[in-house]
C-alpha cells in the first residue's frame, strides 16, 4: 500500500506555549484532498489533531490553511499534486492560531460588518410594489464579487495585512465593491468611509496576490483599484465642485 | 458633493496613477527617440540640436508638457518607494519616510517649474 508522509504544525496553549510539528505516514490514495488525510489522522491515528471544516466542497469557506506555504482550500487541494512528495500543513498566515490548524478569524469578522455586506436602501419599498427589478447586464457587474465564501485565504496572502493588520483587506473590500455596484443598494455612502479611510483601499500596494490565490476565482485586486479610482476621481471632484449634488 | 474620503491618501495615489500612465505611456517614447534612436542613427542628431531645443521650449505648451513630464513620474517614484521602504520593514518610521519620499518629489517639482517657466 502507498503512503504519504503528513507534516502538520501544532499547538496547545494549555499544554506549552510554542508551537512544534509532527509528522504522520498515513495510506496515500490518488482521489485523497489534503482534508481527507487530516481527517484519516483525527480519525484513525491521533484524535487530538483540531482543524475546522464543513463542507467538503469548495463551499463553506472553513478549510483554509497553508498546504506547502501555499494558502489553499484543503477540501480542493489534492495529495496527487505532491506525492510522492511530503506535504506540510500550517494554520493560515497571519491570523493568531488558537489551536493546531484553528485560527482566531474575529479581525476578518469585525472587518466584514463594517463595510455592511448587505443592501442597503435608503427608503424599503413597500412589498405591494414588488420586488427590485435587475438587469442581467446590472447583475454582472458585481456577480463575480459575490462569489467570495469568506476563507481568509486572500488575507494569508497579502503580504500588506501580514505587515499591518489595521489594513481593511482584499476579502472585505471586494465584498463592499459588490454592494456598492449593486443597482439595488443605496449604502456607498456609508461604505466610502470605511474603505476609503487611510487603513481600507489606500494601503494596498497592487501586489494581486489576493486575486492570484482566490479558489472562487473573485478578483479583489480589481475591487480595490477600481475603488481608488472612483474614490480619488470623487474627492478632486469635491475640491473642483464642492458644491456639485 | 460631499466628501466622502476625509484622508489625504487620494492626493498622493492619484499623483501616483497619472505618473504612471505617463511613465508607461510617454516616457518610452522619450527614451526611444533621444536614447535609442539617435546613437542608432534613425533620429538625426540635429533633433536635439541645442538651438533648436531652446527655440521650442518657448512654447508654453511644451513647457506644460515638460513640466508634467517630469513631475508626474517623480510622484510616481516617491509613492512606490515610500511603500517598498515600508514593506522592507520600516514601518515605524511611517511619517519620515513619507516626507522624504513625497519631499524629493516636491524639490523635482519644483526645479522642473523654475527651470522651465522661469
Ligand atoms: S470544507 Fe468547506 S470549503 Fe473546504
Amino acid at each position: 500500500m502507498s503512503t504519504i508522509k503528513i507534516t502538520v504544525t501544532r499547538y496547545n496553549p494549555e499544554t506549552s506555549s510554542e508551537p512544534f510539528t509532527q509528522s504522520y505516514t498515513i495510506p496515500y490514495k490518488e482521489d485523497m484532498v489534503v482534508l481527507d488525510a487530516l481527517n484519516y489522522i483525527k480519525n484513525h491515528v491521533d484524535g487530538t489533531l483540531t482543524h475546522r471544516w464543513s463542507c467538503r466542497m469548495g463551499v463553506c469557506g472553513s478549510c483554509g490553511m497553508m498546504v506547502n506555504g501555499d494558502a489553499k482550500l484543503t477540501c480542493a487541494t489534492f495529495l496527487r499534486d505532491y506525492y510522492p512528495g511530503e506535504v506540510q500543513v500550517d494554520p493560515l498566515a497571519h491570523f493568531p492560531v488558537i489551536r493546531d490548524l484553528v485560527i482566531d478569524m474575529s479581525d476578518f469578522m469585525d472587518k466584514l460588518l463594517e463595510i455592511k455586506p448587505w443592501i442597503i436602501r435608503s427608503e424599503e419599498k413597500p412589498l405591494e410594489e414588488g420586488e427590485y427589478l435587475q438587469s442581467p447586464d446590472e447583475l454582472n457587474l458585481y456577480k463575480q464579487f459575490s462569489m467570495c465564501i469568506n476563507c481568509m485565504i486572500c488575507y494569508s496572502a497579502c503580504p500588506v495585512y501580514g505587515h499591518d493588520q489595521s489594513f481593511l483587506g482584499p476579502a472585505a473590500i471586494a465584498l463592499a465593491h459588490r454592494y456598492n455596484m449593486d443597482s439595488r443598494d443605496e449604502g456607498q455612502d456609508q461604505r466610502a468611509e470605511i474603505i476609503g479611510s487611510h487603513e481600507g483601499i489606500w494601503e494596498c500596494t497592487f501586489v494581486g496576490e489576493c486575486t492570484r490565490v482566490c479558489p472562487e476565482h473573485v478578483d479583489p485586486a480589481a475591487a480595490i483599484q477600481r475603488s481608488k479610482v472612483q474614490l480619488t476621481k470623487e474627492y478632486f471632484l469635491s475640491w473642483m465642485w464642492p458644491w456639485g449634488n | 458633493m460631499a466628501v466622502r474620503v476625509k484622508t489625504t491618501d487620494p492626493i498622493w495615489w492619484g499623483l501616483f496613477s497619472a505618473g504612471g500612465t505617463l511613465a508607461a505611456f510617454l516616457l518610452p517614447v522619450h527614451v526611444i527617440v533621444t536614447g535609442v534612436g539617435i546613437a542608432f542613427g534613425w533620429v538625426s542628431p540635429q533633433v536635439l540640436a541645442y538651438q533648436r531645443i531652446t527655440a521650442l521650449l518657448e512654447n508654453p505648451l511644451l513647457q506644460i508638457y515638460l513640466f508634467l513630464l517630469i513631475s508626474l513620474p517623480l510622484f510616481h517614484w516617491a509613492h512606490r518607494f515610500r511603500f517598498v521602504l515600508m514593506d522592507l520593514g520600516l514601518r515605524s518610521l511611517k511619517t519620515p519616510v513619507a516626507v522624504l519620499c513625497y519631499g524629493v518629489a516636491m524639490v523635482g517639482t519644483l526645479l522642473a517649474a523654475l527651470l522651465l517657466f522661469f
